[in-house]
């Protein structure tokens, strides 16, 4: 019975797989230092940047691909993939009616009326398509509370101060293979500028969208929480089909200043390949917050897209009494590959940390939870929690997990639990017997194991995280 | 309301049922009784749709339909219910969502709209107090952490709210002390109507001096090998299974 079941669940196709018809101007493959200085002039960006970006480009040249995650693909060739690509609209937009018809009408099929969005939910949104922002709302209500919330792009051009002084701070160029790449070569993402003491009256929410086919995504995302204040920060995605692989190698980097709290969500939803493991997004991302005196960050992700996603949000808690969450979904299916997990850098005194990772793995999928809790020599008092679970569908997946404890301060206080289970059929025959079917069963169930996480997401966001696992996992019906 | 005819069922080559004969009309309550092994568990499992076992031959006629034809969840939405021997726990999934998805499923199953959440919300007040547990239940992660007696006070909250025409109670009162018998029992005592029927599993007489039977039906060796009223039971209680082997070897 459980294979029947589980066939018809595994063979859920992606709902999203469309190409929407938008003229591009997009840079011929390859990467050299002319490329990148064509990517700055065409962003007319000031001379700094272009500097930053070619000397994260050196340094680049000189790494190598990271082969120790628990991951098999073909390594992409960074001389086929176009570093550029934006619709063709050059001048800013005030309002929706001047976005181009054929981009709303993709965001339609995608179940995402900026419209509503606006007005029921509040948020304000900042929409990527394909690297370069072309709507941004709530831009006032935001000002008014001296909020900076706007496109990287335009962050370069109107804060340049802000961008300079943190930019790279978090995430250095030289910190991995794919963050360097993407130093050299990002075209856009989000900046978000919180001062002192504000509380962010709204959660701020983009949607990325790689959109172009053959165009690798770069994005940059820099958030600064200055002293005492406090932001909510949605990211989620979703990627049309495409029979290559798509390269996606993004940076995200926070900066909680003394008293601040930063609360970071996504949910990701790229292409994962098809039933037979063919294409599908590459999401190999360097998120990581640093955190000062007082101040919290907490990474929730809901993750059930992209072929092979190799990622691991990190706080470094340097300030005493710093607190640091990671809280995570990761949803294999068919022939996905995840590696991903967070680090804690436990360096102040009385900095706590918790993680609570959940991973579900179905078809043939890998799922690997790779987690680092390191307590530096001063930071006395550090505590830390861990807890990862893991849920098996079917007998063809894998689960894996490597936690890694680096402890040079004898007062640390270290937990880690774990657990393996699987979907019984008991379970499912019981969800049976009250007239329950055998999908809204293992939605149920799903939905369940994934509580704690799912419960550190805003609300409107958790509906749509339900949603997605409801669609990775079942079989359309009927 | 059911009509089983000769069945016969077994799990993996072992035959369990050989020929079951058994028909409940409306308003009745029968007790099936037997010794440990004799396939009592099975057919409340066959009845449900249970797919480990295979039904080999015969027939079970619910309201004038082929049961044996429809899924479990289908056999759910014509008013099954199955009070589990051991209910399963599902972490993370309350008691109150699991039961408001149970009754909106079948409902969707019958064509019928949702429940109001304010009908909903009054009906589990009431069914809870009928079963005198407290509200925080309803909170609580389903079977998680639960008590023998709690779980299965807990099916027949679910039995309360689903309101099904056919009960099957699972032996419900293992594990039961004898204030959650009583507790428990009050509350099946409570639902029975004209209209419903209860089909009670047991391996013990006590439930049944709580829960009286009209009829009482002895398995063994997968067959019924004597029916009567309650005073069968009464007088297995006092004489034990060893004169039904005796007769029946």
């Amino acid at each position: 019975m459980s294979d029947e079941i589980l066939d018809e669940i595994t063979a859920s196709e992606y709902k999203y797989g469309f190409t929407s018809d938008i003229e591009s101007d997009k840079v011929p493959p390859g990467l050299n230092e002319d490329v990148i200085r064509l990517i700055s002039s065409k962003k007319n960006e000031p001379e700094w940047m272009l500097e930053w970006r070619l000397d994260a480009f050196r340094t680049w040249s000189e790494m190598i691909e990271p082969d120790w995650p628990n991951v098999t693909y073909n390594k992409p060739n960074f001389q086929a993939i176009s570093y550029y690509s934006a619709p063709k609209q050059t001048k800013t937009l005030d309002s929706l009616e001047e976005v181009d018809p054929e981009l709303l009408k993709t965001f339609e099929k995608l179940g995402i009326s900026i419209d509503e969005q606006k007005r029921l939910t509040g948020v304000a949104m900042d929409v990527v398509v394909d690297s370069v922002s072309v709507a941004t709302s709530f831009k006032e209500t935001l000002a008014e509370k001296g909020i900076i919330f706007c496109s990287m792009s335009e962050a370069i051009q109107e804060h340049p101060e802000l961008v300079r002084k943190h930019l790279g701070t978090v995430v250095p160029k030289r910190d991995n293979f794919y963050a360097a790449l993407n130093s050299a070569v990002f075209t856009d993402g989000s900046f978000c500028y919180i001062p002192k003491g504000v509380h962010c009256p709204m959660e701020l929410s983009t949607y990325f969208r790689i959109n172009e086919a053959g165009t690798g995504q770069f994005e940059r995302t820099l958030l600064v929480a200055d002293k005492g204040s406090y932001v909510s920060y949605l990211e989620g995605c979703t990627a049309p089909s495409r029979d290559e692989n798509q390269l996606h190698a993004a940076v995200v980097e926070l900066v909680a200043m003394e008293g601040a709290e930063i609360k970071y969500s996504t949910v990701q939803n790229w292409f994962p390949g098809d039933a037979e493991g063919k294409g599908g997004v590459f999401n190999f991302v360097t998120k990581r917050g640093i955190c000062e005196r007082n101040s919290k960050i907490s990474w929730t992700q809901v993750e059930t897209g992209s072929a092979v996603t190799w990622k691991y949000p990190s706080c470094i808690l340097k300030g005493d009494n710093s607190v640091g969450e990671f809280y995570s979904v990761a949803v294999t299916n068919k022939f996905q590959q995840a590696d991903t997990g967070t680090k804690m850098i436990h360096l102040g005194k009385n900095t706590k940390s918790t993680i609570i990772s959940k991973g579900i793995s179905a078809g043939k999928s890998h799922n690997s939870y790779r987690g680092l809790v390191r307590v530096g020599p001063r930071a006395e008092n550090a505590r830390n929690f861990s807890q990862c679970d893991s849920l098996l569908m079917g007998n063809q997946c894998g689960a894996h997990t490597f936690p890694y404890i680096e402890a040079q301060n004898p007062s640390a206080q270290i937990e880690h639990e774990a657990t393996t289970s699987k979907i019984g059929e008991d379970q499912i025959f019981y969800c049976n017997q009250r007239g329950i079917g055998t999908e809204e069963a293992i939605a149920l169930i799903v939905n369940g194991y994934c509580k704690e996480v799912l419960n550190q997401l805003p609300m409107e966001f958790a509906v749509e995280a339900q949603k997605l696992l409801e669609v990775s996992l079942e079989g359309s019906v009927g | 309301m059911i009509r089983i005819n000769d069945l016969q069922a077994r799990v993996e080559e072992k035959e369990i049922l050989s020929g079951i004969n058994l028909e409940i009309n409306p308003g009745e309550v029968h007790a099936i009784m037997g010794p440990n092994g004799s396939g009592k568990s099975t057919l409340s499992s066959v009845i449900a749709g249970r797919e480990d076992y295979e039904v080999t031959g015969g027939t079970i006629d619910f309201e004038g339909e082929d049961l044996l034809n429809l899924d479990p969840e289908e056999r759910a939405h014509k008013g099954i219910f199955l009070s589990f021997q051991y209910p399963v726990e599902i972490p993370g999934v309350t008691v109150s969502n699991f039961i408001k998805t149970a009754i909106n499923e079948s409902r969707k199953g019958r064509g019928e709209e949702p429940m109001e959440a304010r009908e909903m919300l009054a009906k589990m007040r009431e069914k809870t107090a009928l079963l005198e547990m407290d509200k925080s239940y309803l909170s609580r992660s389903l079977n998680e952490g639960f008590s023998g007696g709690e779980k299965k006070r807990n099916e027949i909250f679910q039995m309360a709210m689903l309101e099904p025409k056919l009960a099957i109670l699972d032996e419900t009162d293992s594990g039961l002390d004898i204030d959650a018998l009583r507790i428990v029992a009050n509350g099946v005592n409570k639902l029975r109507s004209e209209d419903n029927a209860v089909l009670v599993i047991t391996h013990y007489q006590r439930l049944l001096d709580y829960i009286e039977p009209d009829f009482v039906h002895v398995l063994y060796n997968g067959k019924i090998v004597k029916s009567g009223d309650k005073n069968l039971a009464l007088e297995l209680e006092a004489k034990g299974y060893d004169w039904i082997k005796e007769e029946n070897v």
